[in-house]
């Protein structure tokens, strides 16, 4: 799926796109003859694709705005003794570190989400969920691709030859890890609040919170993180481990979330949800990375969060959360237990495409509803 | 347009003299052609109504809480054994086995009953008179022989009659049932696509054909492009497939809608046997049943509107279903488009053309004008825009005579029968 040839094609944004599927698919359960299974397909398939598309013109969004930051030089230094750039073991977050403890499983570490709505991180600590959620919040950036080039989102297994497995990312990342392209470009990722990061990285002493997370991972600390979107198969290095939240274009104070670094919980914008309902733990976290509230952050959740058209955004989106809240009930049981249901370690390729079938399985759900 | 005219599919018999199409309202009209004026030959014989009568009525599934439709989707004649007619009818969820016969004739006389039908009374009786045949007005009657129920969950999108002309299947979105012509309780589930849980499907079955003359071999298209063979010699249950043909996505043409428009809407075999045809939603293409791997021809029916796939989803046309056809020599191929413009396509000639079917521009009798769309640039004179097609117009419809050169093609609400000049 070619996210810029789509767009050319496409007189409709992709969000237009996906309000529009959801009305069809709204509209034809109250259609003469009962749901048609196969135009629901259908509709269930734009309706990713737009997805996938919309996903990653937030990411390069929230890439252009870092680099703008960046400049702006809101950004922490890379604390002392953090590897530069190079050869940096992925690293989530943080967050991650703290999650550690309670995600003892190899292969399912799910690194706490930053708040771009990874908070598909809701994963986390449920056991569940693909690691992949992760990544997608600071994978959102174009590692690879410039700025202005809409993430790629056609999976390219030839590009992740390194299986992502949750432990593998933490480990040292070879080149080949990278996307093709961008992956191993100084160029900078999302922001997250870092310094902390060195905190709670340090807490995590490399072997340890890392459990899985090679000894690379202190240099690593907050110099650079490397997360795959197994969503979008996007391999995005942050840089200075700032995470800059999905939520930044509504809230404009994330950015400042930088400042927020090492600072008790900084501005709303850089709060960060891991997941629903674990906000206790979240607290515990040094350098106050405090949840959030949840909608902002789950912009990126590939499960069918609701949050994720939450109602700060335009009117359409809200039309979608409205639309989803329709389907609220009979569907988060279907998205949690998907979830819960995602154990194995999984190499990149199959990740992604778990992190589809997922994807699709609320828009599935809504077909076969 | 009355919803309930909107016309839902076209179908000849045999023998091409009856004309069948069923409607959105649940009627069948079927159409007859006029015997050859065989002194004159100037033409063949006209098409006029034949017959009409209701085959299927709104139903209420009370279970599910849904309403059935009484939409007719398909229509299919069995072989001629008498002298009556028999056809297959289906809505969303029940088959019905249609006689249409003639009366011509009724019995006049009774000896216990008056003209009107009501009984003399016994103690008037005095003497013994036998009743007799006497010439009516042709009557044509059409009375349900059989009805198939209860056997899909899904929306039924096909029927197809064997070869054998005693089993036809049916099938739905996610299952194909055989059924035996006589038997009605009872129904066999030869392909079952359904997923155990539902929201891991990926594809629906879009349309099922028996073999012209294999009466062990069938196919089945998908919504994701791919045509399935199956041979009920292998197994009870036909879930793998024999052959599946399926030509792989050009990665250049992909876009939101590429699910969409690579869903399969239409299969027919060829007369031969040999060959089959689909029907996507821009293109027709020409399989050979020994090569899986990609059509021999592919005929793109409406190019030009690959750039306004986006309007079309809007609308809701790109969901729009159209169907193709054979010539009786399997010669030429055709399909409908919008604008009420249909396509034709010769493959041995390789040569194609638009035509139009619409009252304004076609007096009877007048020869068809070919119509050209203009993608882009400069419009000929002539020619049409893409931008000026009207697509509430559109004819998904289409049957050619199985002998001769007579087409039918449905507009939304409207039968139109061209044949070609007959020297």
């Amino acid at each position: 799926m070619l996210g810029g040839r789509r767009r050319m094609e496409c007189a409709l944004d992709a969000q237009s796109l996906i309000s529009l599927s959801l009305r069809k698919i709204h509209s034809s359960r109250t259609q003469r003859g009962g749901i048609k299974l196969h135009k629901n397909l259908l509709v269930s398939y734009v309706l990713r694709n737009a997805r996938q598309l919309y996903l990653s013109e937030r990411y390069a969004e929230l890439y252009r705005r870092q680099q703008h930051y960046q400049e702006g030089g809101l950004l922490l230094g890379a604390p002392p003794g953090c590897a530069p750039a190079g050869e940096i073991p992925p690293e989530f977050s943080p967050l991650q570190l703290a999650a550690e403890p309670e995600d003892p499983e190899p292969g399912m570490q799910q690194p706490r989400s930053c708040g771009l709505g990874c908070a598909a991180g809701g994963a986390l600590g449920r056991g569940g969920g693909d690691l992949l959620e992760v990544p997608v919040c600071a994978a959102l950036l174009p590692g690879a691709p410039q700025e202005d080039e809409p993430l790629e989102l056609q999976p390219s297994p030839p590009q992740h030859p390194q299986p992502a497995t949750p432990s593998a990312l933490r480990r040292d990342s070879s080149p080949g890890f990278y996307r093709g392209g961008g992956g191993s470009s100084a160029s900078p990722g999302l922001l997250y609040p870092v310094p902390t990061s060195c905190d709670f990285g340090s807490p995590a002493p490399p072997g340890s919170a890392m459990s899985s997370a090679s000894g690379g991972a202190s240099a690593h600390c907050s110099s650079r993180t490397t997360v795959l979107d197994l969503d979008t198969h996007v391999v995005t290095t942050v840089e200075n481990g700032y995470l800059h939240q999905d939520c930044c274009s509504q809230c404009p104070c994330c950015c400042q979330g930088a400042a927020g670094l090492g600072a008790p919980p900084p501005t709303p914008g850089t709060k960060r949800k891991y997941y629903p309902g674990q906000e206790d733990e979240e607290d515990g976290d040094p350098g106050g990375v405090a949840v959030g509230g949840g909608s902002p952050f789950s912009l990126c959740s590939k499960r069918a969060r609701f949050e994720d058209f939450s109602p700060e955004q335009p009117p359409d989106s809200s039309n979608i959360s409205n639309l989803i809240s329709i389907f609220g009930s009979g569907f988060t049981g279907l998205v949690s237990r998907q979830q819960a249901d995602c154990e194995q370690p999984l190499n990149g390729q199959l990740c992604g495409k778990q992190a589809l079938a997922s994807l699709g399985a609320w828009t599935r759900a809504i077909v076969a509803f | 347009v009355a919803e309930a005219d909107i016309i839902s599919t076209v179908e000849f018999n045999h023998s091409g003299e009856l004309l069948a199409t069923g409607d959105k309202g649940g009627r069948v009209v079927i159409f007859q052609q006029e015997q050859e004026n065989k002194i004159q030959s100037l033409s063949r014989g006209e098409y006029n109504v034949y017959s009409t009568f209701q085959s299927h009525e709104p139903e209420f599934d009370y279970l599910k809480s849904l309403e059935i439709e009484e939409k007719i989707n398909k229509i299919r004649w069995l072989p001629q054994k008498n002298a009556a007619q028999f056809l297959l009818s289906t809505n969303d969820k029940t088959i019905k086995l249609w006689k249409i016969s003639e009366r011509d004739k009724r019995p006049e006389g009774y000896n216990l009953k008056e003209e009107d039908g009501r009984y003399r009374d016994p103690s008037t009786v005095t003497t013994l008179r036998v009743p007799v045949f006497r010439p009516m007005d042709l009557m044509v009657e059409a009375s349900p022989r059989r009805i198939f129920a209860n056997a899909h969950t899904y929306h039924i999108n096909s029927i197809s009659i064997n070869s054998d002309y005693e089993t036809y299947l049916s099938a739905d979105d996610l299952r194909i049932n055989l059924w035996h012509l006589e038997i009605t309780d009872r129904s066999f589930n030869i392909v079952d696509i359904k997923p155990a849980n539902m929201e891991e499907l990926t594809e629906v079955i879009t349309a099922a054909e028996f073999h012209p003359n294999s009466c062990n071999t069938f196919v089945y298209s998908s919504s994701k492009g791919t045509i399935r063979l199956c041979d009920m010699r292998a197994s009870a249950l036909c879930d793998r497939h024999s052959k599946l043909f399926e030509e792989p996505e050009d990665p250049s043409n992909r876009s939101f809608f590429s699910e969409i428009i690579s869903s399969i809407s239409d299969v027919k075999f060829s007369h031969s046997g040999r060959y089959m045809m689909t029907r996507d939603y821009l293109s027709v293409k020409i399989w050979d049943l020994n090569m899986e791997n990609r059509p021999v021809e592919t005929y793109q029916v409406h190019e030009y509107l690959r750039s306004k796939l986006c309007s079309l989803y809007e609308n809701d046309c790109i969901f729009d279903k159209f169907e193709c056809c054979w010539n009786g020599s399997d010669s030429v191929v055709m399909t409908g488009s919008y604008n009420n413009f249909f396509r034709m396509f010769d493959r041995n000639t390789k040569r194609d053309i638009t035509l139009e079917a619409s009252r304004e521009n076609n007096k009877p009798r007048t020869v068809l004008k070919p119509r050209k769309v203009c993608a882009s640039g400069k419009r000929k004179k002539d020619e049409i825009s893409v931008d000026s097609l009207d697509f509430n117009k559109k004819i998904l419809h289409t049957a050619w005579h199985p002998k001769e050169n007579i087409i039918a093609v449905a507009t939304t609400n409207n039968l139109y029968i061209f044949q070609d000049k007959v020297n």
